[in-house]
């Protein structure tokens, strides 16, 4: 790690200011994945601002949705007492993440800013047009087991990482945020960025945008919330293929399926498509099919990947498969 | 690009000037270093901090920010127990308790947990008494080269504090944060269900 300043401000609008000013400041949470990036050298910054005391910790429920303050840990999210019951997704997915260890450390604003694990990203010795814009991708025409089959392009198929992002689509989550020019809030589908031509933009904050909270939609009762992460070994692993289901049934027709699928795309991914071709329709294993086609319909899968474009529609069975009563 | 120093941090007024001491216990100072520490071009921050450790309170002095806990725990308090296997997070030897809870040590920065109380393998034996984590561990045999050892421990006394000793998988998804090379998970488990009933 290069040596850098480091301080930790009273208030949010100050650490705001610190990092908006300057180009190479950067904000550190949990620290769990900044210091990794700067070990690795995949990121370099002059100045780190500290905002892990700030009072952004707090967890609140009213008026039917949950609040969940960016610099709570992952650890204490999953374990909340209203998350379990009304959020029992999130609190899957958050349990289905990293360690006990690092689920301590790590906060939920962090969690949704950690940065791809593609190895090239992260390993100096490659081309990486998100490391280094204009660089090339090594991903391409090199090793892509971990690599995106959906929302990728000419100039890069990294993943996104996290669970906790996938869950929080599925769930129609927003991003509450503090900037220099004042607060906002941006829903999460329009939070993270297809790569395009400009990977190493991840998402839509300006630089020195603090996110402070996060804010879910609570699901009446009785809708069905699972989520589902399959991996290399049986625990402490990144997804290679995920789905986050939220569905609401009556009898045995869909009246909605939240759809959201990680390991496969560059971003937490949602297909409009699939949802509707369940939408109103019977839950059976044969139209859970026709929707897994639809969600792979434009795949664009590699040598080392192909595997998860079946993956991800048998993922998708065995979610939604426990709801249908045994319907074909 | 703009270069921090103390000097072009502390200029921008009184709030940033606030913004740049750290909470010291013996009254704040300015985390940033006075220049003469190094003249390259690179800004060079070191700070001085405080750790609880073990119940002794340790003056860590011009410590640069970019210390991890686990070097300055390591090299500075001369506590060598929390080990360095992957410096990636990845492995967990380095596990220790901060305010009483596991983290991992190599994953965080020095600085940011001045004024905290870490406990590490050393802390947990009460003079020859060893914990009920370590007896479990001694007796079950749940370990070879050892290397992964004092992680191991830390993660368990955090693991049966947690209450997550219900069963066999429940320890082995409860632990799974460290990795032993040796593979003495089964003597792992059978040692954290042991101290778990011993503990409680
Ligand atoms: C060994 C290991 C295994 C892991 N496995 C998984 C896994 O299985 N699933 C998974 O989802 N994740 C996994 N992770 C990733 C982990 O969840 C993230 O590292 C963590 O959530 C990041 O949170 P943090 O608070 O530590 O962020 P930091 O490392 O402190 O910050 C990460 C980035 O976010 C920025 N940032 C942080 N907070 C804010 C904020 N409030 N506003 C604006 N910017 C901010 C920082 O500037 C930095 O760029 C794993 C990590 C490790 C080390
Ligand atoms: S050294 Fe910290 S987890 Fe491996
Ligand atoms: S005892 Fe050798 S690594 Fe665990």
């Amino acid at each position: 790690m290069r040596d850098f300043s480091y301080v930790r401000p009273d208030a949010a609008a100050e650490a705001v200011r610190l990092v908006a000013r300057s180009a190479d400041a950067t904000f550190v949470a949990g620290g769990t994945d900044l210091l990794n990036l700067m070990k690795d050298g995949a990121e370099d910054h002059a100045l780190v601002v500290d905002i892990s005391r700030l009072p952004l910790a707090g967890i609140e429920e009213s008026g039917g949705r949950l609040r969940i303050g960016a610099m709570a840990r992952m650890a204490d999210v999953a374990l909340h007492p209203v998350v379990p019951k009304r959020l029992p997704l999130l609190s899957q997915a958050l349990l289905a993440s990293a360690s006990p260890q690092v689920r301590t450390m790590a906060t939920i604003g962090g969690n949704l800013l950690q940065r791809t694990r593609c190895w090239y990203f992260r390993g100096t010795g490659f081309a990486c047009n998100k490391r280094e814009p204009g660089s090339g991708c090594a991903a391409l025409e090199g090793r892509s087991r971990w690599h995106a089959v959906l929302g990728g392009g000419d100039h890069c198929i990294a993943v996104h990482p996290s669970d906790l992002a996938v869950a929080l689509r599925a769930l129609d989550a927003t991003v509450h945020t503090l900037g220099p020019d004042g607060a906002r809030t941006v829903s999460l589908a329009d939070f993270y960025r297809e790569p395009g031509d400009t990977p190493h933009i991840d998402n839509a904050l300006r630089h020195g945008e603090l996110i402070t909270a996060v804010e879910v939609p609570l699901p009446p009762a009785g809708t069905h919330q699972r989520y589902l992460k399959l991996r290399d070994r049986a625990t402490f692993e990144f997804a290679v293929v995920s789905v986050a289901a939220v569905l609401r049934t009556r009898g045995r027709i869909v009246e909605e399926a939240r759809l959201a699928f990680g390991g496969i795309a560059t971003q937490p991914w949602r297909s409009a498509e699939a949802e509707a071709a369940l939408r109103g329709k019977p839950l059976t294993e044969r139209n859970i099919a026709a929707a897994g086609r639809v969600l792979v319909r434009d795949a664009q899968p590699r040598e080392d990947n192909e595997f998860k474009v079946e993956l991800v529609q048998r993922a998708l069975q065995d979610v939604l498969g426990r709801y249908t009563g045994g319907s074909r | 690009m703009p270069e921090h120093s103390r000097r072009n941090v502390l200029k921008s007024g009184g709030a940033a000037a606030a913004a740049v001491m750290a909470p010291l216990p013996d009254g704040p100072r300015p985390v940033t270093a006075p220049h003469q520490v190094r003249q390259a071009a690179q800004p060079k921050a070191v700070t001085d901090l405080t750790l609880e450790v073990n119940g002794e309170r340790h003056r860590l002095e011009g410590v640069e920010a970019r210390v991890t806990l686990l070097d300055a725990l390591r090299e500075r308090a001369g506590l060598t127990g929390a080990k360095k296997g992957c410096d990636r997070g990845e492995c967990g030897a380095c596990t220790v308790l901060a305010d009483g809870r596991r983290i991992k040590a190599c994953l965080t920065l020095a600085v940011m947990q001045d004024g905290r109380s870490i406990t590490t393998v050393e802390g947990l034996a009460r003079g020859e008494r060893l914990h009920p984590v370590q007896e479990a561990f001694i007796r079950r045999d749940a370990f070879q080269c050892g290397i992964c050892t004092p992680g191991q421990i830390m993660s368990a006394v955090a693991c049966i504090e947690e209450g997550h000793t219900g069963s066999e998988d429940e320890i082995r998804e409860w632990m799974s944060g460290n990795l032993c090379r040796c593979s003495c998970y089964p003597n792992i488990v059978d040692a954290v269900a042991d101290a778990a009933k011993a503990v409680r």
